[in-house]
């Protein structure tokens, strides 16, 4: 696989470690003060554990390990491995956190 | 038909035209006691199980493909009880001791074969930390061995025991592991299956669950709707995609690992070894084929096929461990997909929704599981009580931190 890298251009995958989904970006709050209550706790349960594992389209975190050790979100099929979209994780990581506050 | 010395003589005299069929091609019924889903070999074995142990025959097993199509007939076919967590040990034994039996309980020849399995050590902590897995082995009833250089060299004079970086000083033998012919396992158990009344429903894929009043009493599939009782799945690296149909999401992520084989050799390896310092097991086929292969490819994927990378890292392994490979051809390569858990071992148990029942997250070891896996499935479907051996497999352990992470590295699934 090659990936597209948004500073570098096309790079060997191999030069780079996948963290799985995107979605750890985003790690939910502590709870208020940070006491964790049960909603607290039941959201960490399921950003560290549980995981869409989608067939299909999947974002995805890979760290640049044997290049610039950048992180970029990777927008993968895991049915046939092509890659559709990558970007920094930052700029990813950026506009989730908007739309969370957004949201709330 | 049973087998038997004189159904072969019989056969050999009437030139081999009385063989039948091993399973009937039933059409689906619209209602069942049990339904598997899944003809895998956990699902063949669980309903093995349920018609010949807990007396439950009105059980059908659902597979999208056919038999063998899935990991079961993709494995390096390795079976082994070398484990060191409480959890895990008393398990693998269970089910290393049902191979040992399996071939005259189902009255099949699945060319189980004990040729022992050898884990090597390179360095005096890796030596210790063997050490102590040989102990909580043989504490849950298995056999290890710790032997030293020269018993190694004795056992294998090929391998490069003065490697710069990574010199054999020993390894963990456990005699009793060894390698079975995979798919004659599916077929073993279906036919056994089969022969107590058990539908074994070919190119019929579970698309949906019926649910009434939040209970499980059925399953959508491509061949219409089949009610049951209770519904057990067990779709390996499917997991994640039947069980989102009820609305679950697993602790799990979908990997896929690839298996090599090279061309036909004279016997050269008369076990299976594993390499201590880099992941690398090779053993070699009944047909003179090595067997090898490595780590997954450690991304999410469906494909059933991998990439180069991963082929060049485990030939590396092999080159390191036993440079005489390099001469050898690789003919075939394959890939499977794995449902990695969040702390490598499996989930045997019931799910928040009654009548729904998971068996998943076997990773890429569930191949020597598949005996116990079965008994212990069917066991938790037909009593509703988890099986001693299996109740650590539990499906809320991460919420409790009950985990069983033999390797310590966390709900990382690519590094399990
Ligand atoms: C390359 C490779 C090497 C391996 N080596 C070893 C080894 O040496 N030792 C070891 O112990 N383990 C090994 N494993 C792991 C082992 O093969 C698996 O953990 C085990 O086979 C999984 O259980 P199973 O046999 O039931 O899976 P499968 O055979 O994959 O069964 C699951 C079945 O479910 C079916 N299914 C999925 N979705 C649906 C649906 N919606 N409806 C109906 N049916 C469905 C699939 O078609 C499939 O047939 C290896 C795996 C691979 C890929």
């Amino acid at each position: 696989m090659l990936i597209n890298h948004p500073l570098l251009g096309p790079r060997d995958a191999a030069e780079f470690t996948c963290f799985g989904d995107a979605s750890l970006l985003l790690r939910p709050d502590p709870g208020p003060n940070g006491e964790p209550d049960q909603a607290a706790m039941d959201a960490f349960h399921d950003y560290l554990h549980l995981r869409d594992n989608p067939a299909g389209t999947h974002q995805e975190l890979w760290y640049h390990e044997q290049g610039d050790r950048s992180w970029l979100v990777v927008t993968r099929d895991t049915i046939n491995h092509s890659i559709i979209k990558v970007e920094l994780a930052r700029n990813v990581k950026a506009r989730n956190l908007k739309t969370r506050e957004g949201a709330g | 038909m049973r087998y038997s010395v004189f159904s072969i003589l019989n056969q050999a005299l009437r030139g081999n035209t009385g063989w039948k069929p091993v399973w009937r091609e039933p059409e689906p019924r619209p209602a069942y006691d049990i339904i598997i889903v899944g003809g895998g070999g956990h699902g063949l074995a669980t309903a093995y199980y349920l018609s010949n142990v807990y007396g439950i025959t009105n059980v059908a097993v659902l597979e999208k493909g056919y038999l063998g199509s899935g990991n079961i007939g993709r494995n390096t076919t390795i079976i082994r009880s070398n484990y060191l967590l409480d959890g895990n040990e008393p398990f693998y034994e269970m089910s290393l001791k049902l191979w040992e039996g399996l071939e005259q309980d189902f009255n099949y020849n699945a060319m189980v074969s004990q040729r022992g399995v050898l884990n090597l050590y390179h360095s005096d902590g890796q030596r210790d930390a063997y050490a102590r897995r040989g102990n909580a082995m043989i504490l849950n009833g298995a056999d290890a061995e710790l032997i030293d250089q020269d018993r190694v060299r004795a056992m294998y004079p090929f391998l490069d025991f003065d490697n710069g970086r990574f010199p054999i000083q020993g390894g963990l033998l456990q005699r009793r592991g060894g390698s079975v012919r995979h798919d004659g396992v599916a077929w073993g158990y279906a036919r056994g299956a089969d022969s107590r009344g058990v539908d074994i429903i070919q190119h019929c894929e579970v698309q949906g669950f019926i649910m009434e009043g939040g209970t499980c009493v059925g399953v959508e599939t491509s061949r219409g709707p089949i009610r049951a009782n209770r519904v057990g799945v067990a779709a390996a690296g499917s997991s994640s995609r039947v069980m989102e149909q009820a609305g679950m999401r697993l602790p799990i992520e979908s990997h896929v690992l690839q298996a090599f084989v090279s061309e036909g050799l004279k016997p050269i390896i008369p076990g299976v070894i594993t390499y201590g310092a880099g992941h690398f097991y090779i053993s070699q086929s009944d047909k003179g084929g090595l067997v090898f292969g490595g780590d997954i490819d450690g991304y999410n994927s469906y494909a059933q096929r991998g990439n180069l990378p991963i082929l060049e890292h485990v030939c590396e392994g092999g080159m390191a461990l036993m440079p005489a490979i390099g001469k050898a051809r690789m003919v075939r390569s394959w890939g499977g997909i794995m449902d990695m858990s969040m702390d490598g071992s499996p989930i045997i148990d019931r799910t928040p929704i009654d009548g729904l029942y998971l068996n998943a997250g076997w990773c890429y070891g569930g191949f020597k599981a598949t005996p116990a896996s079965g008994y212990c499935f069917a066991h938790l479907l037909a009593t509703g009580e988890p099986h001693d051996n299996a109740a650590a497999y539990r499906l809320d352990r991460f919420r409790s931190g009950a985990v069983i992470d033999e390797k310590g590295s966390g709900a990382q699934p690519n590094l399990h």
